[in-house]
């Protein structure tokens, strides 16, 4: 039984980083419509700025308390990652809105490419450890539960909600709202819909660099191409949660989280990834809207 | 006609240095920490890091100068011309064609056909091995997956995502097969490919009620769940290592390429003992299979499975009301590209003697995908063009040894053939979103046949 309840603690943990970087897909699947193929990479970006951020401030600063250290980092990676999100759309993906569909995926997929090729130039193809940030580890009964892990799911749950309160609270949410249900009819009534992309764009990629650098935390390592796995699993995510839907997002990264770690607890560890691709096909084929999903009418 | 248009548009350097200043703003808040700062492990492999502050400067000056540039001079020099154009009333599409165009195909076919005894006047024997082998036959390998995957992607519309699958299907198929029942290449490239296109079908079968964007996920899931099977599976396919020492094919039977064998082709022939001559032999194999994937292809649009396909790409719902089975429509192209893929597959075992799963990872499906989209969906020439120029493009990095004396002893030009190839698949998408080749001959005509602009026809919804 503790081992089962460790495996929940353990998947919960897995489950927050990927319903993050899942919110970003689902985002802007649902406002413009297009698999941003390139936010798993944008993860590994967040994830590298705070590496670096980590490696300038210990080196400067001996000592830093532990906290100032993690502020500066989700707060320096949020802002860099927004920054690459908005010019990635700005440049690649605006110019084609209104083409043909395949063409934003096709540059997608080539951001996603060029992205993890541009940090193997720059940083080198080695994985980069870094030492422990937090090492607090409680005890409960035979239950381990460690600092990190709790850190992760409470900044998780204040990111949530602070982004409820962005999204269903203030004219920037009702802009982005109304965006995502009708593009040209939200134009007309005033709404910058450029603008309204830009910013869901920045949303995006500064969860996917909280994602990110808490992932770094949690794995201790990060790698060029460490944007591709847990990329498809958060798509895979949004899938199972209803693609569009925001608490579906959550609602499939911490199920994606908990099958994950249940799956290698008690079948075999070889096979988790197959796991999540096999549940992806799965709930694509026979229940493509998700969990939370609308249903959607095709059209003539 | 800039001094022209700076009269009409006064603000337009202002502008234009303001536009520059901005983008450098932002290529310093992009690079400052990922060019700006190295990371390194030193020699206790403690991760450390210094500062490249010239390339980061260099950087942001590239950004800076080249909006400033595009600002101030390129688009105005661009617009004025396209409204020279649109004033002159002269339509673009000319019905004059040079003679290298009208003739371009036969001259391409002779060209290939004499391409490894030219590469073999020109280089040597051993010299032209690497252009036999590492251009030709590499880029051949390319269009004809490309030419597979335009079956399913450019004639029936549907995104795959996970087209290596089938290749990795045939490889081992192949590598399988002829390692543990000695069957020969000639028996099992067709076998390859009709287990290629098997598991087309089964693949197929469930997903393809969905639409475009979900199909091409769940194809990219199965895609990985092949390769990570291939990989975990390793009483049979002995997982990472991958299988070594597949057997070569054969001149048909009648003579071998392996050097011990006593019908040696070389031997057979009294030609000197080197490799090139199997290389040229599987060149011409593989020309052989993209000749008959584009034969297949050409004939097939023309009969009504390939026009079912075609209505599909253009709009399910009124080929659903018009009386065509669309499951059985997408389940042919699907099947009838995997076969293409395993065809391709067996002979890249055959031809690298070792397979692994490292060779069917993502990446090499978005490659072929790109490929196609980057020639211009359903085009079979723009596709080749497109291979020629991406695949043969990042092959040439390799080759620019000159760049070590530009750049210093330590660059590597590999490591940038990725990041490049990335990069012109955005860069050719924003410049001609329809790719090399944007107009369509028509497969159904009116009393002519009349060039349509790609901008007419469009890609299924899946």
């Amino acid at each position: 039984m503790e081992y089962f309840i460790q495996q929940l603690v353990n998947g919960l943990t897995l489950g927050s980083i990927y319903g993050l970087v899942a919110i970003g897909y689902t985002m802007v699947y649902g406002i413009i419509g297009m698999i941003n193929f390139a936010h798993g990479d944008i993860f590994m970006l967040g994830g590298f700025a705070a590496l670096i951020i980590f490696l300038i401030l210990t080196s400067f600063f001996v000592g830093i308390p532990v906290a100032l250290l993690l502020l500066v980092m989700l707060i320096v990676g949020m802002l860099m990652t927004g920054l690459w999100n908005w010019t990635i759309e700005r440049i690649a993906y605006r110019p084609l809105r209104g083409s043909f569909r395949l063409a934003p995926l096709i540059t997608a997929i080539g951001m996603s490419i060029a992205l993890s090729n541009f940090i193997q130039v720059t940083q080198g193809p080695r994985n980069k450890p870094i030492p422990q940030l937090v090492t607090d580890v409680y005890h409960i009964g035979a239950l381990t539960i460690s600092l990190k892990q709790i850190l992760i799911v409470v900044i998780t749950a204040i990111l949530l909600a602070a982004f409820w309160f962005i999204v269903h609270k203030t004219p920037l949410g009702r802009a982005q709202r109304a965006t995502e249900q009708d593009r040209k009819m939200a134009a007309l009534l005033g709404v910058d819909v450029d603008r309204t992309i830009s910013i869901t764009f920045i949303m995006g990629a500064a969860l996917a660099a909280v994602a990110g650098a808490m992932y770094l935390m949690y794995y201790g390592v990060a790698s060029f191409n460490d944007g591709f796995i847990p990329g498809v699993k958060a798509f895979t995510a949004a899938v199972l949660g209803g693609i569009g839907s925001l608490p579906g997002a959550v609602l499939g990264g911490l199920l994606i989280g908990l099958i994950e770690s249940l799956w290698s607890a008690y079948f075999s560890i070889a096979y988790k990834d197959v796991a999540t691709f096999g549940i992806l096909a799965f709930v694509l084929i026979f229940k493509p809207t998700g969990i939370l999903g609308r249903p959607e009418v095709e059209k003539v | 006609m800039t001094t022209q248009l700076e009269k009409n548009e006064p603000g337009l350097m202002a502008k234009a240095v303001k536009e520059g200043v901005f983008a450098g703003l932002i290529a310093f808040g992009m690079f400052l920490l990922f060019v700006g700062i190295e990371t390194y492990q030193d020699i206790n492999n403690q991760l450390v890091w210094r500062t490249r502050w010239g390339l980061l400067a260099i950087f942001v000056a590239i950004a800076a100068i080249g909006r400033f540039l595009t600002v101030g001079f390129i688009k105005p020099h661009l617009d004025s011309r396209k409204l020279a154009k649109a004033k002159s009333g002269v339509l673009e599409i000319s019905d004059q064609k040079s003679f290298f165009h009208k003739h371009f195909l036969k001259i391409a076919l002779l060209f290939l056909v004499c391409y490894p005894f030219l590469a073999m006047l020109i280089f040597g024997r051993q010299g032209s091995l690497k252009y036999v082998d590492n251009f030709g036959i590499q880029i051949l390998i390319y269009v004809m997956l490309a030419w597979g995957l335009n079956i399913v992607v450019g004639l029936a519309g549907l995104l795959d995502l996970g087209y290596v699958a089938f290749y990795a299907v045939g490889a081992y198929s192949y590598a399988l097969l002829s390692a543990n029942f000695g069957f020969s290449f000639w028996l099992l490239l067709p076998l390859a490919g009709i287990l290629a296109g098997f598991w087309g079908i089964i693949l197929g079968f469930p997903v393809l009620r969905l639409r475009g964007d979900y199909l091409a996920i769940v194809t990219l899931a199965f895609g990985e769940i092949i390769r990570l099977v291939l990989i975990n599976w390793t009483d049979v396919t002995r997982g990472t290592f991958g299988i070594s020492g597949i057997a070569k094919a054969s001149f048909f039977g009648i003579w071998s390429f392996d050097v011990g064998a006593a019908n040696n082709f070389n031997k057979a022939w009294g030609l000197p003992s080197s490799s090139v001559y199997y290389k040229i032999f599987l060149f011409y194999v593989i020309l052989a299979l993209c000749l008959l994937t584009a034969y297949v292809t050409i004939r097939l649009r023309r009969m009504p499975i390939g026009r079912a396909w075609e209505a599909l790409r253009e709009d399910e719902i009124a080929c659903r009301s018009l009386g065509i089975n669309t499951v059985m429509t997408k389940l042919t192209a699907f099947a009838t590209g995997a076969m293409f893929g395993g065809f391709a597959g067996s002979f890249f075992a055959a031809r690298q003697g070792f397979v692994s799963p490292e060779s069917f990872v993502f990446l090499e499906s978005a490659v072929i995908l790109a490929i196609v989209v980057l020639g211009g969906m359903g085009s079979l020439t723009g596709i080749a063009i497109a291979a020629v120029v991406m695949v043969g493009g990042t092959e040439l990095l390799r080759e620019m040894e000159f760049l070590k004396h530009v750049f210093g002893p330590d660059f590597t030009p590999e490591l940038y053939r990725m990041l490049l190839f990335g990069l012109a698949m955005i860069i050719v998408m924003l410049f001609k979103p329809r790719g090399f080749v944007g107009s369509r001959e028509p497969t159904a005509f009116l009393k002519e046949r009349k060039a349509v602009s790609g901008s007419f026809t469009k890609e299924g919804h899946g």
